[in-house]
């Protein structure tokens, strides 16, 4: 079948991939903002969306739990987007206010290609990632795409002409510099490490996570253990990126209505929606790939010796066969990613919201020293871990 | 001087920090985030009414069937939201219960209107009107939502009394026979 | 003013306070003027003194005098005479002012009397203050907040007596209620000289009744019921209507004579639920007839009119005064005023008049003086036409002389204010052959066959003033406000002044009277708001020599004989 799929045209291929990025991300990006309500609601001790269902499945066995799970909310709210009114304000520039939320998406959605979200093993036994494009400059395209998403921020704000919007646009772009450099600079000595001297330089993630995979020694721990203090910078640069609270200053709706969105409604609403949870998703798995190992399930048991272990220990050869590592591996990821999704909502649903000058303080006089010294900390480090 | 100047507390390193103080709240969200849920889920799960409680404005009857109220618009006179209105008028003779005289004619009381404050049930002299239990109140039309004479006697129904003043009052009227 | 000759007036002390009172003054009445309240129920200023509900109870005394030197004793403690207080207190409705008294209506034996008196009063009384129309303004019901126990000592059965008995047609007895203080009985012997009442039975049964034969009837019989200090009497047409403490109160004139009576309306949210009189002690002291009560039933009677009209099709006011106007000049106007317009709308009728070059008629309406408060002319306002010059000679009760003048040819609009022409001698013919504007309240054959018809409001929707009998100049105010079509008539009036080329300034009764008093010489120096509530005398020399048909009445007696029904007709 894989060779069947690379036999195709690279055009094909490309539309069958974005396809099932499109087809992927967007139920889960919804089923995050039910999970979001959810845990927002089980926070606050209560039991959320639990009413919803449609009526020709009442009493029908299982429809009842996922009533209580709010999948027919999920469901609901998604076909009211799609179906209800799209409001055109009279004063906005409409070329530009339609085009922000396809903005939104677009880099959403191109970040997740290359982001690698599995493994499996080769004849030789070589651990090869799942990914969908396989670039060289894995983080740096990460970081350059998904900047680009600001704009349509910044054109939501510039072009719903109104003030709210417009004050939402702004701070959306101030924060995304103010953080952007720590961000960078806080994978920086990940980078440093994983690269030793003479190999051939490489930014692919992947790369990072076969850095993390070893069975002892310092590759086999994950980076967040030995660099804590990059992957808190970056833990709190990606929600500043991702604009999740208590960083979600363009949206702040106790101040701005609902900042860059307040001229949105509808199905256009629900795209930047979408791309929010989107980015999240990609923040999640970058940090899952970056400090928490990838697809290895702890700390000095990569996945090819899982693998082996299982094999070993019941006998099966099934377990080595690439589409078995394949979806352990998978497992894995996905299991890590959305723990950090879900720490994403909890940190929302416990830390207010912070003022606006305070989020400017926190990034250029706390985070960018701090994470310029990590650097230099970790970069004498290196050279003398390394010789 | 009634300003008084508070210093404020200087923060340590590890309070300005702040992630300790994050981490901590994280603690406590985590912990109300394992434990069940507080919520009464309403139509199917109903709240215990206290004593006391003050629902719907409604009329009683004594218990031998009798309307307590005598219309003496105490209630409309008190009534801070002016939700109430009375039409009073005299009761029909023969009746059994022509002794008592008067009896309203119409009683509206506008649901829209009333904030529950329970001053009727205060003043009514003859006990007549009563806040019960119910406390759910909803309609399709403001109309609908104006309370009338029938509509307060189903929804009050029958209350004990202690001391039917009326009735001793006709039997008093009978032992005399006629003689005064 | 001038001050009375101090030999009548004689210096009492009320709680320490002293006061110069007329000879034969009560202490009631005395301490009233010090602003004492002394609680009484059986004693009415306007009846005579019988002295049974013992409620007035005081304390009385006399400055002490050596009885040997008839040296006055001082009291070395205060450096004043000392005062020897009756051993018993006495009631104050009986006792009559004398040099020296001394009267305590605030000590302990005071307070005790009106407390034991208003037990004994509540012994027999019934627990009906919600079901009673007296609640609110109860004296029984006051006093028991004063002087009431709370809770009562009597433990034998209460007496029952009969609840509803009809006394007359307007008149209903609770005698549970009653608390025996005979002022109605008075009132019917002394005031409205028809003797139909008297108590039967003796102690706790003693029963109000009507003498064998007789019906509480009489046209004062409400009175009985104004007087009544508890809710034993009670009015049959305000029965259970509506507790009184919703009602405002609204001072009024009674407009169904020339007596003038003074009136309060009793209306909640435009509504009128009663009449009851309004004490002047000039004109009708504190009654008035049952037939003045009724007249607020025409507010909302039949055949009201709601809305202007131009033959007989609905029409906005501008439309209906500029219709009017069209027709009037054309000349050979005449206008047909009303003794029933108030002072304000007949200076009007007389500008229109003027204005038309027309001659302004009245039409009168004479009925049987009762000799009380119902005068022999039923218009309440006919000498408010002479003053304002409106006429200058008594009216006929008829318009002959109109209807001659129309079947000539020389009369072809006429404008009545309110009056209908057709009942005062105008055929149907002569309706037909004039162009008619008519100004009134209610629809009548004048206003089918009227051309005009614009509607206006009744003496209860307005304010204004009436000229009675005694030349008296008093006011009424508006109680509730008119239908939603009708215009008062100030306003009527003089958007047909303008309509007709003679505008005036302002339609506001207040404003209006700059000009009344400028105009008219017996009103000068008199403005809407420094009249009195209790009216104003006005000089009516000028007129003493005309022939009303007002005989004798309470506070008021004819100049010139009455009776010359023969000198009109």
């Amino acid at each position: 079948m894989a060779d069947f799929f690379f036999g195709l045209p690279v055009v094909v291929q490309a539309v069958v991939k974005g396809l099932a990025v499109i087809l992927f991300i967007f139920p889960v990006a919804a089923a995050c903002s039910m999970a979001e309500r959810k845990v927002s609601a089980w926070i606050q001790r209560r039991p959320g969306p639990n009413r919803s269902i449609p009526p020709f499945l009442v009493g029908i066995p299982g429809t009842r739990f996922l009533q209580r799970l709010g999948l027919w909310q999920l469901m609901a709210d998604g076909g009211k987007f799609v179906f209800k009114e799209e409001p055109l304000p009279d004063h906005v520039h409409r070329v530009y206010y339609t085009l922000a939320p396809v903005i939104a998406m677009v880099p959403a959605f191109t970040t997740v290609t290359v982001v690698p979200f599995g493994a499996y093993l080769d004849p030789h036994g070589g651990v090869v990632p799942l990914v969908l494009a396989n670039v060289d400059i894995g983080i740096l395209a990460v970081f350059a795409v998904a900047s680009l998403g600001i704009y349509s921020l910044i054109l939501a704000g510039w072009a719903s002409n109104s003030k709210y919007p417009f004050l939402g646009g702004v701070r959306a772009s101030a924060q995304l510099i103010s953080y952007e450099l720590s961000m960078t600079l806080s994978v920086l000595p990940v980078f440093l490490w994983v690269n030793e001297p003479g190999s051939s330089g490489s930014l692919s993630l992947a790369r990072v996570v076969a850095f993390q995979s070893g069975t002892s020694g310092w590759g086999g721990a994950w980076f967040l253990f030995t660099m804590p203090v990059s992957a808190l910078i970056f833990a709190v640069a990606l929600f500043a990126e991702t604009n999740r609270q208590p960083f979600d200053m363009p949206e702040s709706e106790a101040d701005l209505v609902g900042g860059f969105h307040t001229e949105y409604g509808a199905f256009k609403w629900s795209l930047f929606f979408v791309a929010e949870y989107a980015n999240m998703i990609v923040g999640s798995a970058v940090f899952s790939l970056l400090f928490l190992g990838g697809w290895n399930l702890l700390p000095w048991l990569p996945l090819a010796t899982l693998m082996e272990g299982l094999h070993h220990v019941t006998g099966w050869a099934f377990w080595l066969h690439p589409l078995a590592v394949g979806l352990v591996s998978i497992a894995i990821f996905v299991a890590k990613v959305l723990a950090t999704i879900f720490v994403f909502m909890w940190v929302r649903w416990t830390v207010p919201r912070f003022r606006y000058d305070q989020v400017m303080r926190i990034g250029w006089q706390k985070l960018l020293p701090l994470s310029i010294a990590n650097l230099i900390a970790y970069a004498v480090g290196i050279y003398f871990l390394q010789g | 001087m009634a300003v008084i100047q508070v210093q404020r507390k200087t923060l340590t390193l590890v309070e300005r920090a702040y992630l300790p103080q994050i981490f901590g709240g994280m603690l406590t969200t985590i912990k109300h985030f394992l434990r069940p849920a507080e919520t009464m889920e309403y139509p199917e799960e109903r709240p215990a009414i206290p004593p006391g409680y003050r629902g719907v404005p409604t009329l009683v009857m004594d218990p031998h069937g009798r309307e307590k109220c005598v219309s003496c618009q105490l209630c409309e006179f008190v009534c801070p939201p002016k939700a109430i209105r009375i039409v009073p008028g005299s009761v029909a003779a023969g009746a059994g219960v022509d002794h008592v005289e008067k009896a309203p004619q119409a009683f509206d009381i506008d649901m829209l209107r009333c904030i529950y404050c329970g001053l009727c049930e205060e003043v009514c002299p003859e006990e007549a009107i009563v806040l019960q239990t119910q406390y759910s109140t909803s309609g399709y039309s403001r109309a609908e939502l104006v309370n009338h004479k029938d509509r307060l006697y189903e929804l009050g129904g029958t209350l004990p009394d202690k001391h039917f003043k009326w009735d001793v009052k006709k039997a008093a009227e009978e032992r005399a026979g006629g003689r005064h | 003013m001038i001050q009375p000759a101090t030999s009548d007036l004689i210096t009492v002390t009320i709680d320490g306070r002293e006061v110069s009172v007329p000879k034969g003054t009560n202490m009631i009445e005395a301490a009233r003027r010090v602003g004492v309240d002394v609680p009484h129920y059986c004693y009415h200023s306007k009846l005579s003194v019988v002295g049974n509900c013992r409620m007035c109870l005081v304390e009385t005394g006399m400055p002490a005098v050596d009885p040997a030197t008839k040296a006055p004793v001082i009291d070395p403690a205060t450096g004043k005479q000392r005062v020897n207080w009756g051993p018993r207190p006495a009631i104050a409705c009986a006792t009559n002012a004398m040099p020296g008294l001394h009267v305590r209506t605030t000590s302990p034996l005071v307070k005790d009397c009106r407390e034991g008196v208003m037990e004994f009063l509540l012994v027999n009384h019934p627990l009906d203050c919600p079901i009673c129309d007296q609640a609110g303004e109860c004296k029984l019901q006051e006093q028991s907040a004063g002087y009431g126990r709370g809770y009562s000592r009597y433990i034998e059965q209460k007496n029952v007596k009969p609840k509803r008995t009809l006394l007359g047609p307007r008149v209903m007895l609770d005698d549970e209620r009653c608390i025996l203080c005979s002022r109605c009985i008075r009132f019917c012997k002394e005031i409205a000289k028809d003797d139909v009442l008297g108590f039967t039975d003796r102690g706790s049964y003693t029963t109000l009744t009507c003498y064998p034969g007789r019906r509480l009837e009489g046209n004062y019989s409400l009175n009985t019921v104004d007087i009544c200090p508890v809710g034993a009497l009670t009015s049959t047409d305000f029965r259970f209507k509506m507790r009184v403490w919703f009602l405002k109160q609204t001072p009024s004139i009674d407009a169904e004579s020339s007596a003038g009576a003074n009136t309060l309306l009793w209306s909640r949210e435009g509504v009128v639920y009663r009449i009851t009189p309004r004490q002047n002690d000039a004109v009708n002291d504190t009654w008035m007839a049952d037939s003045g009560r009724a007249l607020y039933k025409a507010i909302r009677g039949d055949g009201r009119l709601d809305c202007a009209r131009v033959n007989g099709a609905e029409s906005a006011l501008d439309l209906a005064v500029k219709a009017a106007a069209e027709l009037l000049l054309r000349g050979g106007a005449a206008v047909v005023g009303s003794g029933r317009s108030s002072v304000e709308e007949q200076f009007l009728t007389r500008k229109l008049a003027v204005a038309l070059k027309a001659k302004a008629w009245l039409v009168s309406r004479v009925g049987e003086g009762d000799r009380i408060l119902v005068s022999a002319d039923r218009n309440p306002n006919v000498r408010g036409a002479l003053v304002t010059g409106l006429v200058d000679a008594l009216p006929s009760g008829r318009l002959d002389a109109l209807g001659a003048l129309i079947d000539s040819g020389s009369v072809t609009s006429v404008v009545s204010m309110g009056e209908d022409l057709a009942a005062a001698g105008l055929s149907a013919a002569q309706l037909a052959r004039v162009s008619v504007i008519y100004l009134g309240t209610h629809a009548n054959a004048t206003s089918a066959a009227a051309k005009v018809v614009i509607s206006t409001l009744t003496v209860f929707e307005k304010h204004g003033t009436f000229i009675n009998q005694q030349f008296r100049i008093q006011r009424f105010a508006r109680a509730v406000p008119g239908p939603a079509g009708a215009t008062d008539d100030l306003v009527a009036l003089s958007r047909l002044l303008g309509a007709v080329g003679r505008p005036i300034a302002t339609a506001d009764v207040g404003a209006l009277w700059t000009a009344i008093a400028s105009e008219v010489p017996a009103l000068a120096m008199m403005s809407y708001g420094n009249i009195p509530d209790t009216g104003l005398q006005v000089d009516g020399t000028p007129w003493a020599g005309l022939p009303f048909a007002e005989g004798p009445g309470l506070h008021y007696s004819p100049a010139a004989p009455a009776g010359k029904e023969a000198s009109r007709g």
